[in-house]
């Protein structure tokens, strides 16, 4: 419509969290009336870049412009009046109240009844939004209910409109309705932010993308100009050290996975489905792929924490489907879950406390069910010595500990107590390059004791450094195991995005 | 505008002085409340705080009454206490209590007049069972059916009092008692008797009880596994669920705890200060025994002090009735405010509160998260 050019200029913009630079001097430029995707990985910096633009967040530096105007929102309400809206991936609607009562809570300006009426049905028809006002939002589907979402956005005029991976929660049918109304919009002038991690969508509807990776803007390009191989390269980089390979000298079979299947009772679990895999000692396997793909299910199916719907497990050939997690335990196959504060430690307890989580049985801290506090803390005070944990004594609580060492403490719990086969999830996530290394040395050194470990981690970098086979864990499945030094980028990237069927 | 974050070390300072600020704050905006009644506040509140322990006049009766009256409380808190460690909220301890009694009295009036050692041990067993039977209800229920424990539990409450009123009337009623309500008067039954054990302490048998139960208690939840279990599932249910903890079997034991003490409880009081099974035997001390848990920090020694604390506001309470005729509703506000007092003061141990005149994004309708 008007002539092209930028809207919405955003110029080095950074923001760092304690452990992490979420943003590093990004920069980006929105163009009128274009459905622009940003791409990454969960934890590329995407969301915080959204939250900054809608006020959400403010950046520690750089500067943004909207319509050659300095732009600073000073919250959500003021970056909507400025013509910036947001579609949230997860819906804020009231199940009892029916679409116009829900429309109406999301306005900032209270109109006249009939107005607000005629406005939505005007809007609605106009972007083949349909909708019928009265019905109870309870009773709608995810599409129906996004449209609720967009129609509550459009009633402001926005000039922008973001939306957080809008297809997460929408079926086929509805996908290609939201990719209609979007389409519409766009040619009307408006211009949409579309994040997500899914290339084909992108490839559809968007032309242009900006990928994003560790925090900064790694490329612009036309998303439907180059092949999903290439985007997918850009979002897992193309920075490949070449990892010094140490000869697998595999073991014999010590865990097999035979059509390991979970459903959850949770909507929002993501269901496991028959899973297949064979580790041996002295192996690492490593499990990449995006987070919310079944990481944490498939972590807690191994430790014990779920039970399967189907499937069966084997430990040396001894069938552990039925144990508890303490008798998994005893058994020699630990594991180490993702969250550390509430999952992995308890945040108020003290470092000897924490021993207690995993270490009770196995270690002998307790003798006809009584706590020998004598002998946990011992098995504190050399995990820190073990693992150089920086912290004030044994009897520090775990939330004082910064995140990297606390990571170093949970790991260094499980490996002071000789896995046989020993199970992590993400064990370098927000630990600085330092601690990282050590960590994974000291996951290789344990290999090199005859474990058998399975990593899983958002970090392709640091699989493609420890581990001697490779799955994607994708939507629940896992892909084939290959070995680690004969893949190359593209098809690492093909596996993580799930491309290849 | 105001914001609640928690702190990064909780204040070490506050943590023990948190109890003594609640319960200043509570004689202060006490007296203001006994004062809009046209009472004089200073005098109120000294009889509800002194008089009991210190006034030659009265604490000849008050002193034996603040242990009579703690005892019940401290064994209910003790038992409460360790399933609110971990979440599982057992409100009606006020029916196990009840059926303690019922169980208890059941038995020494099945064996009236008999006269022989093992009746009072029977009793005491009884109570046990009697409590205990009460607490599984919810306990199986919500582990079968995942049912709410603090509906059922307290509704349970209801139906042990239409219980204690039909035993009274009908089946546990003294046959001797001329058609009145009540049973036979168990406190002149001197194998089912709990007697003072020194003379005008108030000491007897369940008092002996409870601060052995707190001493026992205090170790048990330091030393051994299942304390430790509880207060994981407490703290952070995913990290018991990792450590392994059986979260039903905790269910059961809490619930089982709580019980079983709150129907000892009730053991002891019919049998020593109560005597016999009436309508009105049961006062509230299941419903008190909460705030007691709470007032104590839910951990043993804190309970016994708060049982002693609240013990005292009862009987000075009484005594403010009696000598300047407050209502016991007063009393009873009087009661609900250290409550509220003490739980605001123990958000502020491991919150602080901040003014936050930074970023408005205090946008009521702002649809972020």
């Amino acid at each position: 419509m008007s002539d092209k050019g930028t809207i919405l200029k955003i110029k080095d913009i950074s923001k760092e969290y304690p452990s992490v630079k979420a943003n590093d001097s990004v920069s980006l430029d929105l163009e009128y009336g274009k459905i622009q995707a940003l791409l990454g990985e969960n934890g590329a910096g995407k969301s915080t870049l959204v939250k900054i633009i809608y006020g959400l967040v403010k950046p520690d530096s750089g500067r943004m412009y909207l319509n050659d105007m300095e732009y600073r929102p000073k919250g959500p309400q003021d970056a909507r009046s400025k013509g910036v809206g947001m579609v949230f991936q997860h819906f804020s609607l009231f199940d009892a109240l029916s679409v116009f009562e829900n429309i109406v809570l999301g306005l900032d300006n209270i109109l006249e009844k009939k107005e607000l009426q005629k406005q939505i049905i005007d809007v609605s028809s106009e972007y083949g939004l349909s909708i019928s006002l009265d019905k109870i939002v309870g009773n709608l589907s995810a599409g129906e209910r996004q449209r609720i979402e967009i129609i509550r956005c459009l009633l402001l005029n926005p000039k922008i409109m973001i939306m957080d991976e809008p297809t997460s929660v929408l079926t086929p049918g509805e996908v290609s309705d939201l990719f209609l109304v979007l389409k519409k919009l766009s040619k009307s002038g408006m211009s949409i932010l579309y994040i997500s991690h899914k290339l084909e969508e992108i490839r559809t509807i968007c032309t242009k993308a900006t990928i994003m990776r560790r925090g900064r803007v790694v490329k612009n390009c036309d998303p439907q100009k180059i092949s999903a191989t290439k985007i997918a390269e850009e979002m897992v980089g193309t920075s490949f050290s070449s990892p010094k390979k140490s000869k697998i000298k595999k073991g014999k079979e010590c865990l097999q996975i035979n059509n390991l299947s979970f459903q959850p009772s949770d909507p929002f679990g993501i269901p496991i489905k028959n899973l297949n895999l064979k580790l041996h000692h002295g192996e690492i396997i490593g499990i990449g792929g995006v987070a919310g793909n079944g990481q944490e299910e498939f972590l807690s199916l191994l430790s014990g924490e779920l039970k399967p719907s189907n499937g069966s497990l084997f430990f040396n050939d001894e069938d552990i489907t039925k144990l508890n997690v303490v008798e998994r335990r005893n058994k020699g196959i630990l594991s180490a879950p993702e969250e550390r504060l509430g999952h992995a430690a308890v945040p108020a307890m003290s470092l000897t406390e924490n021993c207690l989580i995993t270490a009770e049985h196995r270690m002998k801290l307790s003798k006809r069910g009584l706590i020998d506090y004598t002998i946990s803390k011992n098995l504190s005070d050399r995990i820190i010595k073990k693992l150089d944990v920086r912290t004030g004594g044994s009897d520090a609580l775990a939330r004082s500990l910064s995140g990297g060492n606390l990571q170093k403490f949970v790991i260094g719990r499980e490996l002071i107590q000789n896995p046989k086969i020993f199970i992590v999830n993400q064990p370098t996530w927000g630990v600085d390059a330092a601690a990282a290394s050590s960590i994974r040395q000291q996951i290789l050194d344990l290999a090199k004791e005859g474990t058998g470990i399975i990593v899983i981690s958002q970090d392709l970098d640091e699989l493609l450094e420890i581990s001697d086979v490779f799955c994607a864990l994708v939507g629940g499945q896992l892909s084939s195991p290959e070995m680690t030094n004969e893949l190359n980028p593209s098809r690492l990237g093909m596996l993580i995005s799930n491309s290849i069927e | 505008m105001l914001k609640i974050e928690p702190r990064k070390n909780r204040s070490n300072f506050l943590e023990v002085s948190a109890p003594v600020i609640a319960v200043i704050l509570t004689m202060i905006f006490g007296g203001f409340l006994f004062l809009s009644m046209g009472k004089n506040p200073f005098e109120a509140i000294k009889l509800i705080f002194w008089d009991p322990i210190m006034s030659p006049t009265f604490s000849e009766y008050s002193r034996p009454q603040l242990v009579i009256k703690a005892a019940p409380l401290i064994l209910i808190a003790l038992g409460l206490s360790f399933g609110f460690r971990a979440n599982i909220w057992n409100i009606g301890a006020e029916g196990q209590y009840i059926m303690g009694a019922l169980f208890s009295g059941s038995i020494g009036l099945a064996l009236y007049p008999l006269d022989a050692w093992f009746i009072f041990p029977l009793m005491i067993l009884g109570g046990i069972i009697g409590g205990i039977f009460w607490a599984m209800i919810p306990a199986i229920l919500k582990i079968k059916f995942n049912t709410n424990e603090i509906l059922v539990s307290l509704m349970l409450v209801y139906v042990a009092e239409q219980i204690l009123a039909l035993a009274s009337i009908s089946f546990l009623r003294n046959p001797e008692g001329l058609g009145f309500p009540g049973s036979r008067d168990l406190s002149k039954y001197p194998s089912a008797s709990n007697p003072e054990l020194i003379a005008n302490s108030g000491i007897h048998v369940g008092v002996i009880c409870s601060f052995i139960a707190v001493v026992f208690l205090t170790y048990f939840l330091t030393y051994h596994r299942l304390g430790f279990q509880i207060k994981l599932i407490g703290q952070a249910p995913k990290a018991a669920k990792f450590s392994g903890v059986n979260v039903n079997y905790i269910v059961i034991f809490c619930l089982g705890l709580s019980g079983g003490l709150a129907g000892i409880a009730g053991m002891f009081e019919l049998t020593g200060p109560a005597g016999l099974i009436n309508i009105d035997f049961n006062v509230g001390y299941g419903f008190t025994a909460i705030i007691v848990a709470f007032l104590g920090r839910l951990h043993p020694i804190g309970i016994l002090f708060a049982g002693l604390l609240m013990s005292l506001t009862y009987v000075g309470g009484e005594l403010a009735q009696f000598m300047l005729s407050i209502p016991a509703a007063a009393i009873q506000v009087f009661q609900g405010m250290l409550l509220f007092f003490l739980l605001s003061t123990d958000l502020l141990v491991s919150y602080k509160i901040s003014f936050n005149l930074g970023i408005n994004n205090s946008n009521p309708k702002s649809k972020s998260e």
